[in-house]
């Protein structure tokens, strides 16, 4: 072996450094360094199957062979059986790409995620990295524009409104100035997707940022980032800087006479900045506060000026649209929902990460086939879809196909692709006053059914747990929800209502043990 | 660990002056002045609004309207731990029972050493590895009341070896 480099993969990945990445990375030189092994270690982002983190890849002759979960103390092990050229070891698990929940999945977003060096920008070429923005940087504002309308591709923030048609409003606005801003407050529980791909491809946002700007003639643009991700941050300042040395960014692109800058801005722990006028008050300076639309942030958003908000998993679908075409991306999917999308598996699961795959795969499929079922071991009992605004839905629900109308009509969303998975320890009634717990903490104040029906809700729930007139309480509650729906101003206090609805429908029977059976069934379990 | 500055006005203005040219200045300046003294000083208030020519109600308004932004000065490290849904799944609640009666204080609160102060976040974005703690910028997954306890000494009193990482999560 010796003389040979080796390369292995040790990834950056947030998630992957929350169980040691970095002590398995600095064991593996140590090791290395003693045996008088040369290898390299590349630091990648993750292949999306978190159970298996900090999941080591080395590469061989016949592909990457994958060693997980590894840990600094797993290290000389590794060593003494030759995992430098694939060699077996109780953590094996073969060659990554053959691992069946990577091999089922179809990565379109996620491609290059975990396999290329996050920060450079000769890997993300060497795997097709910006084709799309060279044949934008070719066509029209026009052209670009239908090429993302024909591929259906819907916004993935949660709102699914057609990225092609909201581009098209911007396109056509008539300013001395725009914008293109990302949407990075990826606020939702359950949800990491933005994180991921920040993380393990950095360029593919700056890439789908840059096409947007071309297309609808902005020459600035932010993305908007959590507080809570300060790697992901670091990851994509630094991708940032590499794409302006490169000439990927500032003026002049790669010798055109396009221009775009792009910064990155940090929240400050505040959910409603993931709505997107909120979002764009915070990019001022400013509270974020929801704004009434109209005016369209697609015609007056930041600063006054005509913008494009986007997610940022709808602006990472974009390089492959425009390399690969509109047609070749409308092809994956079910009736209006079009392209992938990357599911994220949480909470209790066995097997919880990323599982990129059309639209049309059902909740069953991605709980058994993918999760494996509980970590517990114990029946699910509820999964939430959509994050902290989406619906509870029992196991009776589990064939609802994953699309955007299939969903809506269940009051659940498929929002984000977040997935968060509940076994039967779970007391519904509880899960339900979170919800409105949430809204009190989160609420950004500006209307009243969520500012202050969020605290009556949270008051009543109490009392039904409590069991204070569980009936009238109940009416009580579900008036206050159907006012909260209807009398919002954003989807905070509109959609707040939907776990707590579902939760009453699908468990009523938690909402009307009492204190004593509560505290005894809690106990039992 | 939070090497924080003491509170100095000069020290603000320098970073006033470093970040007024951004557009929608107030957020990032906040930012640096966090990172810089740990939290935002009562100081800072009229002092931002003069450089900023902002009225200090609107000043305060955003640094009150912000969960990450802090008043008083933290403890040397700061906990955030996750009580969002993928977390309570995985026995956040528990958790959150087990820290403050570990350290003795409840949310916002910092200890009576002053090693840390321990805040509640709404996800951390490892919400397949929940329950999720940060502590100043390192991430831990699968939290159990014990690698929690592992953690807080590791950071309190470091070895060689970073936090949390001695033994396998699961």
């Amino acid at each position: 072996m010796s003389g040979h480099l080796i390369t292995v993969y040790v990834p950056r990945d947030a998630a992957a450094l929350s169980l040691g990445a970095d002590s398995v990375a600095a064991a593996i030189r140590a090791e290395a360094a003693k045996r008088e092994l040369p290898l390299r270690i590349v630091r990648n982002g993750s292949r999306g199957m978190l159970w298996m983190e900090p999941l080591v890849e080395v590469e061989t002759p016949d592909g990457r062979v994958a060693y997980g979960s590894v840990t600094a103390d797993d290290v000389p092990s590794l060593f003494e059986a030759g995992f430098l050229s694939g060699g077996d070891h109780p953590l094996g698990q073969g060659l990554t790409e053959e691992i069946p929940y990577f091999k089922k999945q179809e990565r379109l977003t996620f491609a290059r995620c975990g396999v290329i060096d996050p920060l450079s920008v000769e890997d993300y070429r060497a795997h097709g990295g910006f084709r799309g923005l060279e044949n934008a940087l070719a066509m029209t504002q026009a052209e670009i524009v239908k090429t993302v309308t024909d591929s259906g591709l819907r916004g993935r923030g949660g709102a699914g409104f057609p990225t092609g048609i909201k581009w098209n409003t911007v396109m056509g606005a008539k300013a001395d100035e725009k914008f293109v801003c990302c949407n990075a407050d990826e606020g939702d529980s359950g949800t990491f997707a933005d994180r991921m791909i920040i993380e393990g491809d950095p360029f593919c946002l700056i890439e789908g940022m840059t096409i947007a700007a071309i297309a609808v003639g902005a020459t600035s643009g932010y993305v908007y980032m959590r507080s809570e991700y300060p790697h992901a941050t670091e990851t994509l300042r630094h991708a940032i800087k590499l794409a302006y040395d490169e000439g990927w960014l500032g003026d002049n692109i790669h010798g055109t006479s396009r221009t775009f800058h792009l910064d990155v801005r940090v929240g400050a722990g505040a959910y409603i900045c993931g709505e997107e006028t909120a979002m764009l008050e915070s990019l001022e300076g400013k509270r974020g506060m929801v704004r009434a639309k109209p005016p369209l942030p697609a015609l007056e958003g930041l600063f006054g000026k005509p913008t494009v908000v986007n997610n940022v998993l709808s602006l990472c679908s974009v390089p492959i649209i425009l390399d690969k075409g509109g047609a070749y991306y409308r092809d994956f999917g079910v009736g209006r929902s079009r392209g992938t999308l990357p599911f994220q598996l949480a909470g209790n699961l066995k097997h919880g990460g990323i599982v990129e795959k059309a639209f049309g795969i059902t909740l069953h499929e991605l709980l058994y086939d993918f999760g494996g079922g509980t970590i517990s071991g114990r029946p699910i009992r509820a999964v939430q879809v959509g994050g902290p605004l989406g619906a509870y839905l029992p196991p009776s629900q589990f064939d609802l196909p994953k699309d955007y109308e299939a969903f809506a009509a269940q009051e659940a969303m498929v929002g984000h692709g977040g997935i968060v998975v509940f076994d039967d320890t779970v007391d519904m009634a509880q899960q339900a006053r979170f919800a409105m717990e949430f809204c009190v903490a989160e609420s950004c104040g500006k209307c009243t059914p969520c500012r202050i029906g969020s605290t009556r809700g949270m008051e009543t729930i109490d009392k039904i747990i409590a069991g204070k007139n569980v009936d009238a309480n109940l009416t009580l509650l579900a008036d206050l929800c159907e006012v909260m729906v209807d009398g919002s101003l954003c989807a905070m206090g509109g959609m707040t209502p939907y776990p707590v609805r579902s939760a009453v429908k699908h468990f009523p029977e938690d909402f009307r043990r009492t204190p004593a059976v509560r505290v005894t069934h809690i106990a039992a379990e | 660990m939070n090497a924080c500055q003491p509170w100095s006005v000069e020290r603000a203005r320098t970073i006033v002056a470093d970040n007024r040219h951004l557009r929608g200045a107030l957020l990032p300046i906040l930012h640096a002045l966090q990172e810089e003294f740990g939290y935002i000083d009562e100081q800072a208030i009229p002092l931002l609004a003069g450089e900023l020519n902002l009225s200090r109600a609107d000043v305060h308004g955003v640094v009150s309207f912000y969960h990450e932004f802090r008043r008083e000065k933290p403890g040397r490290h700061v906990i955030k731990v996750c009580r969002a849904e993928a977390c309570q799944a995985m026995g956040a609640n528990a958790l959150v029972d087990h820290i403050k009666a570990k350290l003795q204080v409840d949310f916002h609160g910092t200890t009576a050493d002053g090693a840390f102060t321990l805040e509640q976040v709404f996800c951390l974005g490892n919400c397949a590895l929940s329950p999720a703690v940060m502590v100043d910028e390192h991430l831990y997954g699968r939290v159990s009341p014990a690698r929690f306890d592992a953690i807080a000494a590791e950071t309190a009193h470091p070895t060689t070896r970073p936090a949390g990482q001695k033994e396998r999560a699961q």
